[in-house]
Parts: C-alpha cells; sequence; structure tokens
C-alpha cells in the first residue's frame, strides 16, 4: 500500500470508469428489479477485455452506484429499488408524502457516501484481520442474527403487533413455497411446477411495495408527492447540516454494515434493516422513526453502502463472497487469472490496492453525481403528471420483474402479491413485516436446521444454540431492542405523572 | 486474355467453394444464447464464462449467458423443451440435479427430456480440511469416524447433491457414519469448513485451488491425480473405487435438428481441445471431461444408474 496504487487508481482511465461505473450503477439500481448483482453480470463480459485493476474499478463502482439508487425509488416511490433499501422506504417515504423529497435524496446521497468511504476504508486497513468475522459466524449465529432482525417486526408495528406479527408469519410461509434451499424438499407448490421457483424475493418486493402505491396514486385525484409551491433552493447545504448533526448515527451504522457486509450469508438487505433498528433502539426523545426521521434513512443507507466495501473483505482475503454481486465479480476475477486468497494482499498487492483506491474515488465521485442525479429523479417525479406516471411505474415494475430470472410467471405473482399487499393494508397490515419474514425466514431455517444437525452430532444441542459468545451476544440486543421500547413508554408515562402530580 | 479467363475461372470457383463452405459452417451466424439454470457466481456461471471467449474466438460469435435461477435448476429444465429449436439457445445442464430431481419428485422435466449435447467437466468431488486440522490422511478422518460413530459433522452443498452423494457412497465403502451438513451452495459450505463449525467437508477439487493454503484435501475422487494437487492421494489409490463429482454439459431443446445438435457437439468439443482452454480449467481446479453427443447416451446411463442406487440406499427417493 503507498502511493503509487493510488496513482495508478487516478489514470484518465479508471477515473472515467469510476464515473460511468457510479453514474450508470445509480440509474440501473434506482429501478425496480434491476440489482446491483444483475448490473454487475451484465458488465462481467466487457471486462473480460480490460486490466484486472480497471475492471474491478468499473465492477465496484457500479455496485456502489447501484446501492445508492436503490435509495430513489425507495424514497419516492415507497418501492426499495435493491432489496438493500428496504429500511429507507420506512422514513423516506413519509418524508417524501410530507414535501422532503428533495432533502431525503440528498441525505440518503451523504449518508451513502460517508457508509462506502467508511467500508472502503475498512477494507483498506483490516481486510486480513476482519476476515476473521466471516469464519467466526456459523449456522447459529445466522439464525439468531435472523431472529434479531425479525424483531425489528415489533417495533416496527407500534400498536400493531398482532397485525405485524401475522405479516411475518405470511413472510415466511411465503418463503418456503418451491425447493427448499438446503433440504431440497418440494413446499407448499400445489402440484404446479411453476411453483417451483418459489417466490422471488425482488419480484415480490415490488409487488408489495410499488402496486399499492400506484393503485393508491390512481385511486385518489391528489398529487403523488406534496410539493411547496415557489422555486425552493436545493436542499444541499439543509441535508449537510443534518447528516452532521447525526454524525454518531452514520458511524455507528456504517460500522453495522461494514461487519455484516462481511458475513457471507447477509446481504445489505439485513445490514440495513439492523442499523435501522438500532438508530431507532437510541433514538433522541423527540424522534419520530417511520413517519419521515431523517435519522432512519440515514442509518439504513450509510450500512447499506458501507456493505460494498465490508463485502469485498472476504471476497478478496478469503475467496469467500461476502454478498451477491461480490459473487460475480469474484468470478470475473477467476476468469482474469488472479486468484484471491491471503497471497492477493501480501505478494501481488497491487491490484487489490489500485482497486480499493478505486473504490474510494467511486465514492466519492457518488457526492455530485448522486446530488445531481437524485435531483433530477426528484424533479421528475414530482412534476411529471400521474397519467404518465402511473403507466411508466407500472411498465418498470413489469420490466424489472421479468428481468431478474426472465420468468412470465414471476410477473403473476408480483402482480398478485402486490393485490393481496393493497387488500392487506386496507385492514392495517404491513407489507415491511411480511418482506421481513420473506428475506431472513430462509436464513433462520438454514442457521437452524444446520445447528440443529451439528448440535446433534456433537451430542451439545444447548450448548450449540445458547452456548456460543456471539450468539449470546445477539440474544442479548435482541432482547433489549424488544424490552426497550416497553421500558421507554414506562419511563414517559412515568415522567408525565410525575409532571401531572408536580402540576397538581 | 487466357490470363484472364484463368483468373476469372478461378474467381468463379473459390467463390463456389467459399459458398459451400460457409454452407456447411452457416452455424452460427448470430450470437448463441447460453441459458444458466442458476444465478450467477457459482461453478456453472464461471465455466461458461471460462467458454465465451474461446467461443467468440473461434467461431466469431458472442456467447450470451444468461440466468434463469429456481428450484435447484429445475425451473430452467422443466422450460428448456419450449424454447426455440435452431440451435441458437442452449442451457446448461447439472449432474447429478437432472437425473436425482425428476428422481424424487415431479418438477416438471423427466431425466430424458434433457436432450445433452456435450459434457465438458467435472468438479471432482473431494475432502477438504483446514490446513491446521487434526485430519493428516484419509484414515486419520476414518478413524476418528470409527471412534464417533456419527460425531464426524462434513459440510456439503445441498442435499441429494453431488456432495451429499458422495457422502453417502464414501461412509458405505469406509463402513463410517458421518454426519452431513446441508449448506446452499459450495461457498458456504467452505465458509463452514474454513470457520471450522464442521471438521470436514465434501467439496471438489475446485476448492483446494480457491483456498490454496488454508485447506488440505485428503482425497480427490478421480482415475489419476490432479495435476493442481500432485500429492494428493485419489480414493482409488487408497482402495476406495470413487470416481466422479459434479458434471457440467449443454443441452438443447429436444426438437433441435440432429445436424445442428452434431454441429453444436463439435464447436464444444474443439473448445475443450483447446490448450489454453484446457490450462485455464485445470488452475481453476476442474477436470475436463470429453462426451460428445455420441457418447451421452451411454454416458447418462451409466451415471443414472450409479446415482439412483445411492439415492434410494440412503431413502432420499421417499
Amino acid at each position: 500500500m503507498d502511493f503509487q496504487n493510488l496513482a495508478n487508481a487516478l489514470t484518465l482511465t479508471n477515473l472515467a470508469l469510476a464515473l460511468f461505473g457510479v453514474v450508470a450503477g445509480t440509474i440501473i439500481g434506482s429501478i425496480p428489479g434491476l440489482s446491483a448483482t444483475m448490473a454487475v453480470a451484465v458488465l462481467v463480459p466487457i471486462t473480460f477485455s480490460m486490466e484486472p485493476a480497471s475492471a474491478l474499478i468499473l465492477l465496484g463502482a457500479i455496485y456502489t452506484g447501484a446501492i445508492y439508487g436503490g435509495a430513489y425509488s425507495a424514497i419516492l416511490l415507497n418501492t426499495p429499488g435493491t432489496p438493500s433499501a428496504i429500511a429507507t422506504t420506512f422514513d423516506g417515504y413519509p418524508m417524501a408524502k410530507r414535501g422532503d423529497g428533495d432533502l431525503a435524496v440528498a441525505i440518503a446521497c451523504y449518508a451513502s457516501v460517508a457508509g462506502g468511504l467508511i467500508g472502503a476504508a475498512a477494507l483498506l486497513l483490516l481486510a486480513p484481520p476482519l476476515s476473521t468475522v466471516a469464519l467466526a459466524f456459523g449456522p447459529v449465529e445466522y439464525l439468531w442474527l435472523s431472529v434479531f432482525g425479525l424483531s425489528l417486526i415489533a417495533s416496527l408495528s407500534t400498536g400493531n403487533l398482532l397485525k405485524g406479527l401475522a405479516g411475518g408469519a405470511l413472510g415466511m410461509l411465503l418463503s418456503c413455497v418451491g425447493v427448499a434451499e438446503i433440504s431440497a424438499d418440494i413446499r407448499l407448490t400445489f402440484g404446479s411446477s411453476t411453483m417451483i421457483g418459489g417466490i422471488e424475493v425482488v419480484g415480490a418486493l415490488i409487488g408489495l411495495y410499488c402496486i399499492p402505491v400506484l393503485i393508491d396514486m390512481v385511486s385518489t385525484p391528489e398529487r403523488h408527492l406534496k410539493v411547496e409551491e415557489g422555486g425552493r433552493a436545493v436542499r444541499f447545504r439543509e441535508g449537510a447540516a443534518i447528516a452532521w448533526k447525526s454524525r454518531v448515527n452514520l458511524l455507528r451504522s456504517s460500522i453495522i454494515g461494514t461487519v455484516v457486509g462481511i458475513l457471507p450469508g447477509a446481504g445489505g438487505s439485513v445490514a440495513g434493516l439492523v442499523a435501522y433498528s438500532e438508530a431507532k433502539r437510541t433514538a433522541r426523545p423527540g424522534q419520530k422513526f417511520g413517519e419521515g426521521e431523517p435519522d432512519g434513512i440515514m442509518a439504513t443507507e450509510a450500512a447499506n453502502n458501507a456493505t460494498v466495501g465490508g463485502g469485498f473483505i472476504p471476497t478478496l482475503v478469503l475467496g469467500i463472497p461476502g454478498t451477491p454481486p461480490d459473487a460475480v465479480i469474484l468470478g470475473a476475477l477467476l476468469v482474469q487469472g488472479v486468484r484471491t486468497g491471503p497471497t492477493l494482499f501480501d505478494g501481488g498487492g497491487s491490484i487489490v490496492y489500485t482497486f480499493i483506491f478505486g473504490l474510494f474515488i467511486a465514492t466519492v465521485l457518488m457526492l455530485p453525481t448522486g446530488l445531481l442525479i437524485g435531483r433530477y429523479a426528484y424533479k421528475t417525479i414530482v412534476t411529471i403528471p400521474k397519467t404518465i406516471l402511473v403507466p411508466a411505474v407500472g411498465f418498470m415494475t413489469i420490466i424489472g420483474t421479468f428481468a431478474i430470472r426472465n420468468s412470465i410467471s414471476d410477473i403473476v405473482i408480483m402482480i398478485g402479491l402486490g393485490t393481496v399487499g393493497w387488500v392487506l393494508s386496507r385492514f392495517g397490515f404491513a407489507a415491511s413485516p411480511i418482506v421481513l419474514g420473506l428475506i431472513l425466514g430462509p436464513i433462520a431455517e438454514q442457521g437452524f436446521v444446520q445447528a440443529w444437525i451439528i448440535g446433534e452430532a456433537t451430542g451439545n444441542l444447548p450448548g450449540m444454540f445458547f452456548g456460543r459468545p456471539i450468539s449470546l451476544a445477539i440474544i442479548a440486543f435482541t432482547l433489549l431492542s424488544l424490552v426497550y421500547p416497553a421500558i421507554q413508554s414506562r419511563r414517559a408515562k412515568r415522567s408525565l405523572a410525575t409532571k401531572a402530580e408536580a402540576n397538581d | 486474355m487466357f490470363n484472364l479467363k484463368f483468373a476469372k475461372t478461378l474467381v468463379v470457383a473459390s467463390a463456389v467453394s467459399i459458398a459451400a463452405a460457409t454452407s456447411a459452417l452457416a452455424f452460427p451466424d448470430k450470437a448463441v444464447e447460453y441459458i444458466i439454470p442458476f444465478g450467477p457466481g457459482g461453478e456453472s456461471d464461471i465455466s461458461a464464462r471460462f467458454q465465451q471467449s474461446f467461443f467468440k474466438d473461434k467461431f466469431g460469435q458472442d456467447l450470451v449467458v444468461s440466468y434463469k435461477p429456481g428450484g435447484g435448476g429445475a425451473v430452467g429444465w422443466a422450460q428448456l423443451n419450449s424454447m426455440a429449436t435452431d440451435g441458437y439457445t442452449i442451457m446448461g445442464t447439472n449432474l447429478p440435479h437432472i437425473v436425482i430431481q425428476p428422481a424424487q419428485k415431479d418438477v416438471g422435466y423427466t431425466t430424458e427430456d434433457i436432450r445433452n449435447f456435450y459434457m465438458f467437466h467435472y468438479t471432482p468431488d473431494a475432502i477438504v480440511v483446514t490446513a491446521d486440522s487434526p485430519y493428516q490422511t484419509l484414515d486419520d478422518l476414518i478413524a476418528d469416524a470409527k471412534a464417533n460413530p456419527g460425531g464426524v459433522t462434513m459440510s456439503g452443498s445441498g442435499k441429494a447433491t453431488a456432495n451429499h452423494l458422495a457422502q453417502i457412497r464414501f461412509d458405505k465403502m469406509a463402513g463410517i457414519k458421518t454426519a452431513y451438513v446441508p449448506f446452499k451452495g459450495t461457498g458456504a459450505s467452505s465458509t463452514a469448513m474454513l470457520g471450522k463449525q464442521v471438521k470436514a467437508q465434501w467439496g471438489y477439487t475446485t476448492v483446494g485451488a480457491a483456498q490454496g493454503d488454508a485447506v488440505r484435501l485428503l482425497a480427490v475422487a478421480m482415475e489419476e491425480r490432479h495435476p493442481l494437487f500432485p500429492d494428493v492421494p485419489t480414493f482409488k489409490e487408497l482402495g476406495y473405487e470413487m470416481v466422479g463429482g459434479a458434471y457440467r454439459g449443454m443441452a438443447v431443446p429436444k426438437d433441435t435438428p440432429e445436424e445442428i445438435v452434431k454441429r453444436l457437439s463439435d464447436m464444444f468439443g474443439e473448445i475443450n481441445a483447446d490448450e489454453a482452454f484446457r490450462k485455464q480449467m485445470l488452475d481453476g481446479g476442474f477436470a475436463l471431461l470429453d462426451v460428445d453427443a455420441a457418447g451421452m447416451e451411454a454416458f447418462m446411463a451409466a451415471r443414472k444408474a450409479e446415482y439412483l442406487e445411492a439415492a434410494s440406499e440412503a431413502g432420499l427417493l421417499n
């Protein structure tokens, strides 16, 4: 690691590739269904004729741009453009609804850049030691991590716990459809061979989040998003001030994102959810998460962009992909003849370090491009009349769903789930618990089954589930975030009571 | 004059012969779509990517890799026969998947529905342990398994897969009982082994190639030692009749004309014969295999018998 590598990364070609990658990634990521994995996979053949370091910079830039781009549709359309942006919808869409969409897009950009830089810094400085985290996480730890993620259902559905749990259970049930990932059983297909593929998560996300928004758009005469009349100044500075005020949240969420990114079994969606949950738990009094709280967006966006750098740690150090896009990049590296592993950092380090500096550059470039594209996206969504917006978004949902695995039946499932989701929302069932169940259910199931087999083989089932230090820590955090809201509300009641007494 | 006439005949003759040659070689005159019925980043994807650039060099057309994941490959294979039969759509196929899946349940296709035209490589089964594992040799593992029946945990990719069938067959041959822990893909199963969540891994030679010094292979299921691991014995040398692994090939829709199938088979045979391609594959830990369209029937019959026997003994087909 020296300045030679920085200079290598700063060649005109590499800068151009980083800029192109970030812009293309941001646009692709903002379209629901077109994920970071796909963006990277499509571009892999192009990189075969490039220098390995340049190829990596291009792929890394697209990846990081796509993770940020997912925030646009999450904020402006309540539809996460990539699964990583699920928790961005919680506060982003309420902000956009009340007319603060431009501010939300700006703070998402600041948070993404901050998270991306911290993740990349971890990759640059601490990669070999941090890679051991990936190995310390066994099946049980994944089980408890997903239970921790599921505990967010409780705090997401305040005052509506039963409906939230029912939604989560429905999501888990949906995740069982098709060929079970590790037991190879075929479940809940009702004899239909089209259901063997199961329910695609991204397609389900599009259906559950986007279709209800589209139905609401056509069923109400108001504008899609509230908009202040009169040309308002761009709210970049206001956003920067908010981001600076929340620097502790940004730092904590970025660290969470980096660590979760290192875990091969959990990606940006889990990172965003865990960071959101922690931000919510440590909220200052007066912060209303879920109703348009900027800290909610920042937690998610910082965390999911930090997974980019974090995910590259096991990918480059251990040859184990940290996230799905990393798996594709790893394949591209193999075809290029680059062997990953500890030796890549020691011996042939120049490729790695040139790439890491390239990732830094791409992340920094995301600041101006992200703010500009974000402003454009906001303006477009706000000014386009509904008669054009609705069919355009509807078209995108269909294209996006089809593109995931070239499947017509996924579109049918997407529309079906969307309709069901809309009906359920009329009865007070939110989409997010269903999605949490759908994403975390399989991780929990796999962890449970594997831990059970290993525990039984070693004759120590209780020790397997409750005897490992990392597991115990995660269990403690889960209990804390479950009990904390209750304590908090009791404390608030008590202080209210004492105030009332004092007033008497 | 004479010269001109001669030149004319020459031009005409060569034009005719070029036309004749191109009509025989007309295929492919546009890009060929190569559908991988899994997501990107796995062994099937990587080996297809290896073929991609050689295809373009040799035949001048693009080989476009696309993905149709779902149901462990079943979604793609169930749709194969409804696709265009002009040879411009081919699909990756995997063994033992296309034998075991339809034998277990109705997955929308049968093994005989899949018209494989070339099997180009396999990833040989291998037992992988960490570099600091107490198991120095295969005998160490067997001794431990005999001392602790059912106590030796071994990770592998999925259930009723190549790894799982290898575990079943080897347990029977060695007279031991190990605990097989299925993971989602080889990456996750390697992580579990490297993190010492399990004692050993039923993996492939590719794991050894990817992990280098971090792991030790105890034995590989090949006829002869893999050139990348000259010090690792084969199961055969150690007295166990185990040769095989996960085989990968390509198939076309059933009604594709015979001559196009033959041509595709020849084309991929040509890629397989390329020294540079062979070197890339071997360096990645893969083992090359050449089963063309003509030899496919016998090859499939042998594999099918082998897989079904192991699977039904283990009670996987109920």
